[in-house]
Order: C-alpha cells, then structure tokens, then sequence
C-alpha cells in the first residue's frame, strides 16, 4: 500500500472500516507501524538470569527476549540464519551459554552472534562469509528497558524511544513508584485469550467509557443486586469492590477525564477512577511512606489511572500492576496477554487483589470479558455489511484537533481514539511511498 | 453412604450442568467453599498468581445469576455444554469424618451457534456431608491444557 491510500483511511472523526477488516491494511500494518513504533516485549523479571529467555511477537514478527552473559537484554529474531528453523519455541527457557539450532547445530551466543558452524570446510571458498547469514541470529533495530519493561523497535533507523513515548512514560513510573523497594516482578504467566477480531478494537476499547454500564450490565449490575440482597455488608468483598464501579453513571465517567499525548499514547482517570475506592491494605501505606515520606507517598497513591494506552497494542493499569499486550495474528485474529506484577516490598495482599482482578475480568473465563469479546466479534462480522462503510469515532470531536500537543478532556470523548489514529496514519506512513 | 453414592453424586452434578440447572446445582456448594481452575501447569497459589478461575459462593452466585439474567449479551443464544466423564476415583473415603475426594477424567463441550470447543480435563471435588446430603467443599479442574489461548469459555465444566 502507499501513503496516500492509508492517508484516505482515516478522516478524523471517522475511519474506514477496511483498518480492521482488510488483509492488505493488516500487511501493511504488520511491515511499517509495527516496525517504526516502539513495541512492548516483555519484562526484564522474566528473564532474571544469565541464558534466560522468552518467545514472544513483534507484530507478526517471532522474536526472543533474552539475557546476555553481560547481564544485558537482547531481542533477536528467532529465526535460525541457516534454514529459518525457530531457534526456541518453548515460552520461556534457559539455553546456557548459547542458542543451538536442532536442526545443522549452527550455534549462536546469547546476543546472537554467531558461535560455530558444524563441518564449516564445507563452505570454503563458498562465500557464506560474505552473506548476513553468516553473521548469526538477527537483533531487532533497537532495544530499550525502562523500569524493568523491555521496548523494542524492529527498525533499524527511527524515532527515540524518548521521543516516541514522551510523558506518556507517568504511568510506568507512577506503577513503579508504587513499590516500596522501587521495582516490579512478574507474577506467574499471563492469561492468554483469543478474540476474533481486530487488534485495534481491543486498543480503542481501553479508552471507551461509554461501554461498561450497557456491555456489563449482566455482571456488574448483577452483581450489586446480589449484594444489596446480602444486606450490604462490610467490609465490601473484594469481588465487589472491582466489579460495581462498572456501574458507575455516565457522569462518573465524564469527570474521570482522559488525557491524550503525543504520539497515540493517552490515559483514562486523570482525576480519579473505577480504582479510586478500593480499601486499604493493612501495611502498604506504611512501607510506601517508608520509602518516599508521607507527602510522596500519598502523592502516589492518589493517581488512579485508569487505563493508560501505550500506542499501538499494549495496555497498562498502574493502580493494580496489570499489564495487557494486544499481538496481532491477522486482521480478525488477535491475542491479549494479561499480565500481573508483584509490587517488591509490598504485602502479599497487593498482589492478590490484582490477580483477582486479572481473572475477573481478563480470562477467558471471566463474566466481564465474554460480554467485551461478544461485542468485538460481533463488531468484526458487522463490518462486513456494505449498509456504510465508516467507522465513527466522533463523540467530543472537534475540528482542527492538534494530537502533536498534550491535553485533558472530558473522560467520555472519544479523542483517544482519534489520537491512535492519527499516529496510526503518522507510523505507517512514516518509510512508504508516496503513491503508486 | 458407600462409594456409589461419592459416584453418582458426581455424575449428578455433571448432569445437572448439562441439562442447564445452574440454580440447582449452585445449591450443592458450602457457603465457604471454592471454584478452583489453574492457569499454569501444576500451578499450587490460586491467590497470589492469576488462575482461570478461584471464584467463591458471591461469585458462583454472580456467574449463575447473569446467566439467568436479560441483559447476558453473550449469552444470546444461550451457550449448552456436555460432560463425557470417567467412572471416579474415590480417593478419600471417610465416612466417620464426612470427608470425601474424587478425581474424575472428563471431556467437556461446549456450543454456542456454529461454535463447539473440547476441553480435555481432571475435575477433583473435595465433598462432605451435611444432615445427610453430599455437598461440594471444593472443586479444582485442570485443563489438559490449562496454558493454551482460550475463546470465551462461558459454562463451567
């Protein structure tokens, strides 16, 4: 595709329905936006030792996390340079001092560099040395570990990763601060549920405040009917305090704003939250106050964001140490990852709670996410209709939006949206052709 | 009570979910008793790791009570399951303490509209007896493959 396709894709407050429903779109998608922004790999805690390593994607690229015998992170294509052989399929791993292909035993050290190659007269006088096969495994254009979460950009020339994700970088901070002892820890595997639908559904869905209290009605509504039958009784179940916020009236969700970076990255609750009234957990407070002093500590504490969108596919929930990775399989195929981490220096209670959360509304399983997957799907197969062929994202919308600056809004515009897509047209347009 | 009675009381319950009688068999659950599916294989924490499932009566009660309710958006068509299940292993039997365990081999279905998915599973009840009735104190299910990437899994095996 050229610029100027991509370009007609997208008029601001609409968008044409062919970003998630065309193969061609998604190709494109998968070759030059998901090559030229900073994606999200994994975290440094999942590979805490020398030899460590996890399989993951960079859009449709297999890539590797692993930790060097220098104690650095690298992200390599996980391709063998001989035949093309995945050099690890297993999630997660230990490879020693180095990666050893099962099919010719072309060997490569934990940065990719090639180690040996069995029989290697056979290629004298062949040239091999003069091909980038003979090099090793591939590193991808640019690795960056900030607090512990691993970026990559599979592009070897682009953006900073400062610059890319500019202030939008609060909300990792602010998850971080949380933790008495300042750092984060995975906490077990992820949830990994399959969507028939697009990526960019479940992106935009993070940012939508308008759904919950019709798409949730059925678990969360419920919910608090079953309580109130209970004779309210307190303290409130922790089920309870996750769930009923989704209730919350549309004025509650107004004035929890939205705030848009630069770049597609933007956040919903700048004001407070869904999370905002969550109870205390006995000792938190004070092993936080132990570390910052009181007037940080609570500074910390009353930052309630909601769900901070870190543009294109990754999602993160700093009151409750959540992580959520949208991978792209295809036009209507996508795999979210949902993540929980452990907050180091704070009582088990934090963790639990998030983990609660995760299952409740992340999981396959869960009362909450069957009715979002039902209407994702339901979206997918709706966009086939030729009844209109416009997407319309127009709630707030106002003409001459400038995305290249920060802003606060009212919580339910739909801004954020327009905001992914204008840097959506920006990152896949960034090393296209013009036109045909 | 005899073994029989461990027996069919499972093959009750798997009946009961078959035929759609939430309600009913929300009732064989101990007010403290949980629901228990891992996520990891051989996962031991179901508190402080995320799991399929750890859900207890409040949310057994709220997962029953929205499948019976109007606005269950996912739920229209409703979803139907069936359990194929093994004869059960009565691994615990003491009558004296009303304590009892099984271990029950199971293949689990479940449809909704052209959809139909097969879960290979262990269901492992923990059941006591209360004026004479059995009632579930526990339950863990482990899906064969509890780590794979799951679509919407909306009944309960």
């Amino acid at each position: 595709m050229h610029a100027d396709e991509i370009r007609a894709l997208v008029q601001g407050h609409q968008v044409h329905r062919d970003v998630y429903t065309s193969h061609a779109v998604y190709q494109a998608e998968m070759r030059h936006l998901f090559a030229n922004a900073w994606i999200f790999v994994g975290h440094d805690s999942q590979t805490p030792n020398k030899g460590d390593y996890i399989t993951t994607q960079i859009g449709d690229q297999p890539v590797i996390q692993v930790r060097h015998s220098d104690g650095n992170i690298h992200i390599l294509h996980n391709r063998c340079p001989h035949k093309g052989t995945k050099i690890a399929i297993d999630r997660a791993g230990n490879t020693g001092k180095f990666f050893r292909c099962p099919y010719h035993a072309w060997s490569f050290k934990t940065n990719g560099c090639r180690l040996a190659i069995p029989l290697k007269k056979g290629y004298d006088g062949t040239g091999l040395e003069n091909t980038p096969n003979y090099e090793g495994m591939a590193a991808v254009g640019a690795v960056e570990v900030y607090h512990g979460f691993v970026f990559a950009r599979l592009a070897y020339n682009g953006i900073s990763f400062e610059e890319f994700f500019g202030d939008s970088l609060s909300s990792i901070d602010n998850m971080v601060a949380r933790a008495p002892e300042g750092r984060l820890k995975i906490a077990g595997p992820p949830l990994r549920y399959m969507h028939k639908c697009n990526w960019k559904m479940l992106v935009e869905n993070q940012t939508d405040t308008c759904h919950p209290m019709v798409a949730h009605e059925s678990s969360a509504g419920t919910a608090i009917d079953i309580f109130r039958e209970m004779g309210e009784p307190e303290p409130r179940p922790a089920a309870m305090q996750i769930i009923a916020p989704f209730m919350s009236a549309y004025e509650f969700f107004e004035s929890m704003g939205i705030r848009t970076w630069p770049n597609g990255h933007g956040h919903t609750g700048v004001n407070m939250s869904i999370h905002s009234d969550y109870d205390a957990i006995p000792g938190y407070y004070e092993a936080l106050k132990q570390t910052h002093g009181e007037r940080k500590a609570k500074a910390i504490l009353d930052e309630s964001r909601h769900n901070s969108v870190y543009f294109p596919n990754m999602m993160v929930k700093a009151p409750l140490q959540q992580l959520r990775n949208f991978i792209p399989l295809g036009p209507d195929k996508t795999l979210v990852e949902s993540y929980v981490y452990r907050l180091a220096g704070a009582p088990d209670q934090l963790v639990a709670m998030s983990s609660m959360y995760n299952r409740m509304i992340n999981a396959p399983t869960s009362i909450v996410g069957h009715d979002d997957l039902e209407m994702y799907e339901r979206a997918q197969e709706g966009l086939q209709s030729n009844g209109l062929e416009w997407v319309n994202l127009q709630r707030l919308y106002e003409t001459g939006e400038d995305f290249d600056v920060e802003a606060v809004e009212n919580g339910t515009t739909e801004r954020q949206m327009r905001n992914q897509f204008d840097a959506w047209v920006k990152f896949m347009t960034a090393d296209m052709e013009e036109a045909a | 009570m005899i073994r029989d009675d461990i027996i069919d009381f499972i093959y009750s319950e798997a009946r009961m979910l078959d035929e759609g009688r939430f309600t009913e068999w929300l009732a064989l659950w101990m007010p403290d008793a949980h629901y228990w599916m891992p996520l990891g294989y051989n996962q031991a924490d179901p508190i402080n790791e995320t799991s399929l499932l750890y859900e207890d009566h409040f949310m057994l009660r709220l997962r029953v009570e929205r499948l019976n309710g109007e606005r269950t958006f996912s739920q229209k068509p409703k979803s139907r399951c069936h359990h194929v299940i093994q004869r059960p292993f009565v691994d615990v039997f003491d009558v004296k303490a009303g304590i009892f365990q099984t271990n029950t081999a199971m293949h689990y279905i479940e449809t909704r509209l052209d959809e139909q998915q097969l879960l290979a599973l262990t269901a492992i009840h923990d059941l006591c007896c209360v004026d004479g009735k059995l009632r579930i104190a526990g339950k863990k299910v482990v899906l064969v493959n509890s780590d794979a990437a799951f679509g919407n899994i909306q009944l309960l095996p």
